[in-house]
C-alpha cells in the first residue's frame, strides 16, 4: 500500500515528466523551418522522451532545486527590440569588428559586426549560411555530453546558432565576441542559444562568450556552446554570466580537444536568480592541455552551481584547474569537479583547486572534488578550502590607514582577481575588476 | 635625541589591557618624546606584544582602564585605521601574506588613505611610482618586489624589509616595531636598522619592541624599559640593555619585587 510521502512523491514525478514534455513542446514549436536538422533534432527528441525534469533526488542536482521552475509557464515568443544603446557598454574595443550579437537566441544582423576577420574564417549565423548545415553533421550536437536533458532541449529547440570556424593553420588575432541578450516584452521567456566553435588543426583564436540581461524579469536561458580543437588548436575562451536576477541560467560548455592541442577557459558568473554551469572537457588524443579557471560571485538570495568534467583517456594531458566562490547574503554556491582519469591516461599531471569565500552567517557553500583516477602512473593534486576574511588580515589593513569595509573590498577584490587576471582581453579583465571592486 | 622640550608624543597612563577576559595590561605608564627611541624588552608573555596591538587599536584586545593619549589626542576611541593616519605605525612581528594584491597596490592605497585624512587630493599612479622608487633605497629593496603579492613568498627578512618600506612611505610621528629583529640575519638587521636610523629624526619617535640586545647595537636607544607582567618596571638608557643580555632578566624582577614589598 503506498504512504502519503509515497503519493507525493509520485505525483511530482509525474508533474516533472509532464513539465518536461512541455518544455520540449515548446522548443520544438520554435524551430525555424529553414534548421530542421532532422537527424540531429530527432536524436534529441528520443532522448528526451526517456527523461524526466531533474529533482534533487538525483546526484548531479542534489544541491541545485529546480522545483521553483515546475510553477511557470515558460514560452519562447516575444518580440525583441534591443537596440546599440542597450549593448554599447558590452563591446569590446579589442574585439571591434568581430563581434555576434545574439537576441533571444537568433543572431542579430544588425547589431553584430564581423567586418575584421581573416578571410577563411567562418563566423555567424547558421540560419543565414545553410550550406554549412552539412558540414556541421559531424560537429553539431555529437560532442560526449550531449546525453543530457538541458543540453537535449536546446538541441531539438535551438533557433539559430552561432558558427564559429576556422580553416587549418587559420590563427586570428582578434578576439572574437559573441554577446548574448535575453529580452522579452511579455515574462517567463524561454530562449536557447547554441553556439558551435570548430578550430581545425593548427588553428587558434581567442573567445568571449557574455551572457547578459538587466532585467528582473523570468527568463529560462538554457545555453549550449560546444567547442571543437582538432589536433594542435588552441582557443582561449572566456565566459562571462552576467544575466538578469530573475533568470534560471542553465549553461553547457563542452570542449572537445585532441592530441596537442590547448585549451584555457575562465568561466565568470555574477548574475541570474539561479545559475548552473556545466563544463565538460573531453580529451580524445594524448598531451593535450586544459586550464579551466571560474569564478563565482553572488549574494542575496542567489543560487550558482559549477559542475566541471575533466576526461583524460589518452597519455600525457596536462590539467590545471582553479575555481573560486564568494557567497554574500543568503546566497549558495555549489561547486562539483570532476577529473576522471582512464587507465590509457598515463603520466596524466593534473591539478585541481577550489577556494571559498563565506561572507556572511547565512550563505551556504557545497564543494565536492571527485577524483576518479584509473591510471596508475599520475599525478592528481586537488584540495578544497572554505574560509571567511581574516580579522588579522583586516586588522592588517587598518593598521596603514585602510578602513575595515575598504580593506574588505580589496581582499575580495584580490580573491577574485586570481582568477579574472586569466581573462586575455584586457578592457574585459578591467571592466570586470572595476566591478568587483562596487560588488555586490 | 632626549630633549625635554620636545612635543609628547604618546603619552600612556595606567594602562590595562585584557584579551578573552585574561588581563595582559597591567596598569602600563610611557611618556615618549619627540626625537627620542625607546626600546622594551622583556620575557615572553611580558606583554610586550600586547602593549604594541593596544596602540595599533587590534579588536582583540580590549581597554579595561587607563589612557593612551597621541599628540594630546585621546586614541581609545579611534579605529585603528584612524591612529594609522593619524601618525601611529606598528611593524608587525608576523606581517600578513595578502595574496593577489599587488604591493604597488597596497602601498598606494595605504598612501592615499594617508593624503585622504590630512584632506590632500589622491596621488594619481605615475606621481606615485617615482616617490616608491625613491623610498626603496632605505631598505635596499629591488622595485621588483612592488609587482609581487604583499608578502607572498617573501622571506622573513623581506617581510621585514616591507614593513620598513611601508614605514617610509607613511612617515608616521610614532613607529612601534614589534619584535622586527627576531629571525633576521646580520645583514637584514643591519639593512632593517639602517633604515630605521634614516628614518628617525627630531620630530618623530620610535618604540622598539625586542626580545634581543644585539638590535641595539645598530639602533641605539635613549630609553630602555623592561617590562614584567604587564608593566614596565624599571628603565634605564642603553647601558641596562647590555647589561640584560648579560645578567639576564632575574636581578631585575628581584629588584622590582624586592622594590613592591618593601
Amino acid at each position: 500500500m503506498a504512504t502519503v510521502s509515497d503519493v507525493s512523491v509520485l505525483r511530482t514525478a509525474d508533474q516533472r515528466d509532464a513539465y518536461l514534455k512541455g518544455l520540449v513542446q515548446i522548443a520544438q514549436a520554435a524551430v525555424p523551418e529553414n534548421l530542421a536538422l532532422e537527424e540531429v533534432r530527432s536524436r534529441a527528441a528520443s532522448f528526451l522522451n526517456e527523461q524526466t525534469f531533474p529533482s534533487t533526488r538525483q546526484e548531479d542536482w542534489r544541491f541545485t532545486d529546480l522545483s521553483a521552475m515546475l510553477a511557470i509557464d515558460f514560452a519562447t515568443t516575444g518580440e525583441a527590440s534591443v537596440t546599440e544603446a542597450d549593448i554599447a557598454e558590452l563591446r569590446l574595443p579589442e574585439t571591434a569588428g568581430a563581434q555576434v550579437v545574439v537576441v533571444n537566441g537568433r543572431v542579430s544582423r544588425e547589431l553584430s559586426q564581423l567586418g575584421s576577420l581573416p578571410e577563411g574564417a567562418v563566423v555567424g549565423s547558421l540560419g543565414d549560411r545553410p550550406e554549412l548545415q552539412s558540414q556541421l553533421a559531424d560537429r553539431l550536437a555529437q560532442a560526449s555530453g550531449n546525453h543530457e536533458v538541458f543540453t537535449a532541449l536546446n538541441t531539438v529547440g535551438f533557433t539559430d546558432a552561432v558558427v564559429v570556424w576556422l580553416p587549418r593553420n587559420q590563427v586570428v588575432e582578434t578576439p572574437i565576441q559573441i554577446i548574448y541578450v535575453s529580452q522579452a516584452q511579455g515574462d517567463s521567456l524561454l530562449v536557447q542559444p547554441r553556439c558551435l566553435v570548430v578550430a581545425e588543426s593548427g588553428s587558434a583564436l581567442t573567445l568571449v562568450e557574455d551572457y547578459w540581461g538587466n532585467s528582473t524579469a523570468t527568463h529560462f536561458t538554457n545555453a549550449v556552446t560546444e567547442l571543437w580543437l582538432d589536433a594542435n588548436a588552441q582557443i582561449t575562451h572566456s565566459r562571462i554570466e552576467r544575466e538578469g536576477t530573475g533568470t534560471f541560467h542553465i549553461g553547457k560548455t563542452v570542449v572537445t580537444q585532441a592530441r596537442d592541442s590547448q585549451y584555457i577557459g575562465v568561466a565568470a558568473g555574477f548574475g541570474a536568480k539561479l545559475a548552473r554551469h556545466n563544463w565538460e572537457i573531453y580529451q580524445t588524443g594524448e598531451q593535450t592541455t586544459t586550464r579551466i579557471y571560474g569564478l563565482g560571485a553572488i549574494s542575496a538570495t542567489q543560487h550558482a552551481d559549477t559542475h566541471s568534467l575533466v576526461a583524460l583517456s589518452h597519455p600525457h594531458g596536462i590539467v590545471e584547474q582553479e575555481h573560486k566562490a564568494i557567497v554574500d547574503g543568503k546566497a549558495h554556491s555549489v561547486f562539483n569537479g570532476r577529473m576522471a582519469v582512464a587507465q590509457k591516461a598515463q603520466l596524466t599531471n593534473a591539478s585541481q583547486l577550489n577556494r571559498n569565500l563565506l561572507l556572511s552567517d547565512q550563505a551556504r557553500i557545497d564543494t565536492k572534488p571527485q577524483l576518479e583516477i584509473v591510471a596508475d602512473n599520475v599525478k592528481c593534486a586537488h584540495g578544497a578550502t572554505v574560509s571567511q576574511l581574516q580579522s588579522d588580515e583586516i586588522f592588517y589593513l587598518q593598521s596603514r590607514g585602510i578602513s575595515a569595509p575598504q580593506a574588505q573590498r580589496l581582499l575580495i577584490y584580490a580573491f577574485a582577481m586570481e582568477i579574472l587576471d586569466r581573462i586575455p582581453v584586457e578592457t574585459l579583465r578591467s571592466r570586470l575588476a572595476e566591478a568587483i571592486t562596487q560588488w555586490p | 635625541m632626549i630633549n625635554d622640550n620636545s612635543e609628547i608624543i604618546l603619552s600612556v597612563r595606567d594602562l590595562r589591557a585584557t584579551v578573552d577576559g585574561t588581563e595582559i595590561l597591567k596598569g602600563l605608564n610611557l611618556e615618549v618624546r619627540a626625537g627620542e627611541i625607546h626600546a622594551i624588552m622583556g620575557l615572553n608573555g611580558s606583554g610586550k606584544s600586547t602593549f604594541s596591538k593596544v596602540l595599533a587599536g587590534h579588536p582583540d584586545y580590549e581597554v579595561t582602564a587607563g589612557e593612551i593619549h597621541f599628540k594630546g589626542q585621546d586614541v581609545l576611541e579611534l579605529d585603528p585605521h584612524d591612529r594609522a593616519t593619524a601618525g601611529i605605525f606598528l611593524a608587525f612581528q608576523y606581517p600578513l601574506e595578502i595574496p593577489g594584491v599587488s604591493n604597488r597596490d597596497f602601498l598606494r592605497v595605504a598612501f592615499n588613505a594617508h593624503r585622504k585624512a590630512r584632506g590632500e587630493d589622491e596621488i594619481d599612479v605615475f606621481d606615485f611610482d617615482d616617490l616608491i622608487e625613491e623610498k626603496l633605497d632605505v631598505v635596499k629593496m629591488d622595485a621588483s618586489f612592488l609587482d609581487r603579492s604583499v608578502n607572498e613568498g617573501f622571506s622573513g627578512g623581506e617581510k621585514k624589509r616591507n614593513e620598513i618600506l611601508q614605514m617610509a612611505l607613511l612617515e608616521p610621528a610614532l613607529s612601534i616595531l614589534d619584535e622586527t629583529d627576531s629571525g633576521l640575519d646580520i645583514d637584514a638587521l643591519k639593512t632593517v636598522a639602517g633604515g630605521v636610523n634614516q628614518l628617525a629624526n627630531a620630530d618623530n619617535a620610535v618604540v622598539l619592541i625586542t626580545h634581543y640586545q644585539r638590535l641595539l647595537d645598530y639602533i641605539v636607544p635613549d630609553f630602555v624599559h623592561v617590562m614584567a607582567d604587564g608593566r614596565i618596571i624599571t628603565t634605564g638608557g642603553k647601558d641596562l640593555a647590555k647589561q640584560l643580555e648579560s645578567r639576564g632578566y632575574e636581578w631585575v624582577l628581584e629588584e622590582f619585587r624586592a622594590g613592591v614589598t618593601a
